[in-house]
């Protein structure tokens, strides 16, 4: 295969429209396998979660989760998808060591939620991904190679198969073709996985974790000539697991099938491997042959016919979906589209309002979180949520700030000892003796100790000169090591020199 | 009528991993053939008002609560393969596949 140099993303697009497809996997949060009783805890030990039924062993028979088909409903719901009124699971049949049923079980031509739409937020405009079908299937077993170079498939001598993960629940959410994305489509592709992830954990039905695999996505994405309306052939990316991953996936995608037409070159429909290092894709398989599924219905499992009752019980469980919600939280915590996005990227809106539960203003929630505390969670490579500090502990730093006792230095300090172990905040406080010395008398002489070292600036306070205080603020604080109320100190300094402040 | 070729049988032999000499791909596609076109008969006979049986009982919505239930030991799951290493089923080299 020769290598194609990339066509610029600007070029690009100048000559091209992308179309995208979105295939999102999302593994349920289930106790149980979606056709068996096995656990499905992370991190058990190889092999110790399997089972007859999903080991595909002769005789075994699956039972339908309940639970897993629930939780299919309401993220149909949520994706504003009409429910089927019956359905069946089918077979798509493949030999793959993954799988050791030699068949997955998977929904074909009746998906349990089909034709809805998901609206998402790029660049403070709404652009609406329609959704073609949400279907329940189960995961595959876990495989190790053994012998290649990188632990990656190609030179392998031979490979290792775990089937903890086998027969987990899994959801594939399909969109229809993605057009009028136009330049925006690397932005489209990462706020509808965004989008989607917020919803999915709203709903409860799974963490969503991309690094941990609960939820994974692939990209078609196909060019045509400007102006025109026929879809070009479409390459397929596997697996592209985290958010950016996703964006630029599908930039390096549009770049790549570009300089491939440019060229007068043909797109092959295949599917490709993403590369997380550099962004790149590279060809895996050709598709038209890997697809001979030759599905048909299960018979090992009736059909699945939620009653309506049921679907409609469900509707009305439905929380505040993220985007209603989040467009609410903007508008009473008075931020701008931009200002939100940037909390919703940063996972601080449960934090902030977990925190403003526990008593904290909006403005002084998010200033932790969003300040100090994001550029901790940055320093260390881990998430917001995963700082070892929580929104009581936060909210209790805003009200030590709030009656006084601590200043913004101090408070940083006592986050600081928090998130080092030491304790709560009062503990910290107390440990590393951070109070504000609010005790007049030592102030007072602090005050009265830098007038007289600093007689000039004095003198030309008492002329007039009020905002020459700072200085001997400047003074008083360097004195008390920062633990003095700034404000108090002010006040002070004026009344002693006899200046209205 | 429906039958099925020579052509067919040998790429549903590829795709169910069967090695099928070239009298045994004669000999089934024949085989099949005859019962493709029996099975046939029965959509002669079944008119519009019949529709296609996927299940033979009349049951819907057949779940089980979301409980765990105990699984086999690993030592019984891996009572029959072949090989195994590191409490993991080993398999020959997948290449050609991806």
């Amino acid at each position: 295969m020769t290598v194609t140099e990339l066509v610029s993303y600007e070029d690009a697009l100048a000559t091209y429209d992308p179309v995208m497809g979105l295939e999102v996997h999302v593994e349920l949060g289930t106790k149980t396998k979606m056709f068996c009783g096995c656990a499905t805890a992370l991190g058990a030990e190889p092999n110790t979660q399997t089972c007859p039924t999903c080991l595909g062993l002769p005789g075994s028979l699956p039972v339908v989760n309940a639970t897993g088909v629930e939780s299919a409903i309401k993220i149909g719901l949520a994706l504003n998808c009409e429910i089927a009124e019956w359905c069946r699971f089918a077979r798509k049949n493949y030999f793959y060591p993954d799988m050791p049923k030699n068949f997955q079980t998977s929904q074909y031509d009746e998906p349990i939620a089909f034709n809805g739409y998901l609206d998402v937020d790029v660049d403070g405009e709404v652009f609406r991904v329609e959704i073609e079908r949400a279907h329940m299937e189960e995961d595959t077993g876990k495989s190790t190679h053994v012998g290649g170079a990188t632990g990656r498939i190609h030179g392998a001598q031979h490979s290792l198969l775990d089937y903890n993960r086998a027969g987990i629940p899994l959801i594939e959410i399909v969109t229809k073709p993605i057009v009028g994305a136009g330049e925006k489509a690397p932005e489209v592709a990462k706020a509808y996985v965004t989008e989607l992830r917020e919803l999915i954990k709203s709903l409860g039905v799974s963490e969503a974790r991309m690094e941990m695999g609960q939820m994974r996505c692939d990209v078609n994405l196909s060019l045509r000539p400007q102006g025109t309306e026929k879809f070009g052939t479409r390459s397929e990316t596997k697996n592209v697991n985290s958010l950016r991953s996703v964006e630029r996936a599908v930039r390096f995608e549009v770049q790549r099938h570009a300089a491939v037409l440019n060229d007068g070159g043909t797109i092959i429909q295949e599917t490709r491997h993403f590369h997380e290092e550099d962004g790149s894709t590279t060809s895996g398989r050709v598709k038209e042959e890997a697809e001979d599924y030759r599905y048909f219905p299960e018979p090992d499992l009736v059909p699945v016919a939620p009653a309506r009752t049921w679907v409609e019980e469900l509707r009305g469980g439905l929380p505040e979906l993220p985007r209603v919600r989040r467009n609410r939280l903007r508008e009473e915590w008075g931020l701008s589209r931009h200002e939100m996005q940037s909390v919703l990227n940063a996972g601080a809106i449960d934090l902030i309002t977990a925190t403003m539960d526990e008593g904290a203003p909006a403005d002084q929630a998010r200033k932790w979180w969003m300040g100090e505390l994001a550029r901790r969670a940055n320093e260390d490579g881990v998430e917001l949520a995963e700082l070892s500090i929580t929104p009581a502990q936060v909210a209790r730093v805003c009200a030590l700030v709030k009656e006084g006792s601590l200043n913004d230095k101090l408070a940083r300090q006592t986050i600081e000892g928090v998130l080092a172990g030491e304790g709560d905040p009062d503990e910290v406080v107390t440990k590393r003796g951070l109070k504000v010395v609010s005790d007049e008398g030592a102030l007072g002489t602090a005050v009265d100790e830098a007038i007289a070292a600093n007689a000039a600036i004095a003198d030309k306070i008492r002329g007039g000169k009020v905002a020459a205080a700072g200085a001997l603020v400047g003074a008083v604080m360097k004195a008390t090591r920062g633990q003095a109320d700034a404000a108090r100190v002010r006040e002070l300094i004026l009344e002693k020199l006899g200046v209205e402040g | 009528m429906p039958g099925i070729t020579r052509e067919e049988v040998a790429h549903l032999a590829r795709l169910a991993r069967l090695e099928l000499k070239a009298e045994e791909l004669d000999h089934f596609a024949g085989q099949l053939d005859d019962i493709i076109g029996a099975v046939a008969r029965v959509s002669e006979v079944a008119d519009q008002d019949v529709p296609p049986t996927s299940h033979p009982l009349p049951l819907t919505n057949v779940m089980r609560p979301d409980e765990v239930r105990p699984s086999l030991t690993p030592q019984q799951a891996l009572a029959c393969a072949p090989a195994q290493e590191q409490q993991r089923f080993k398999v020959p080299q997948i290449l050609g596949e991806e």
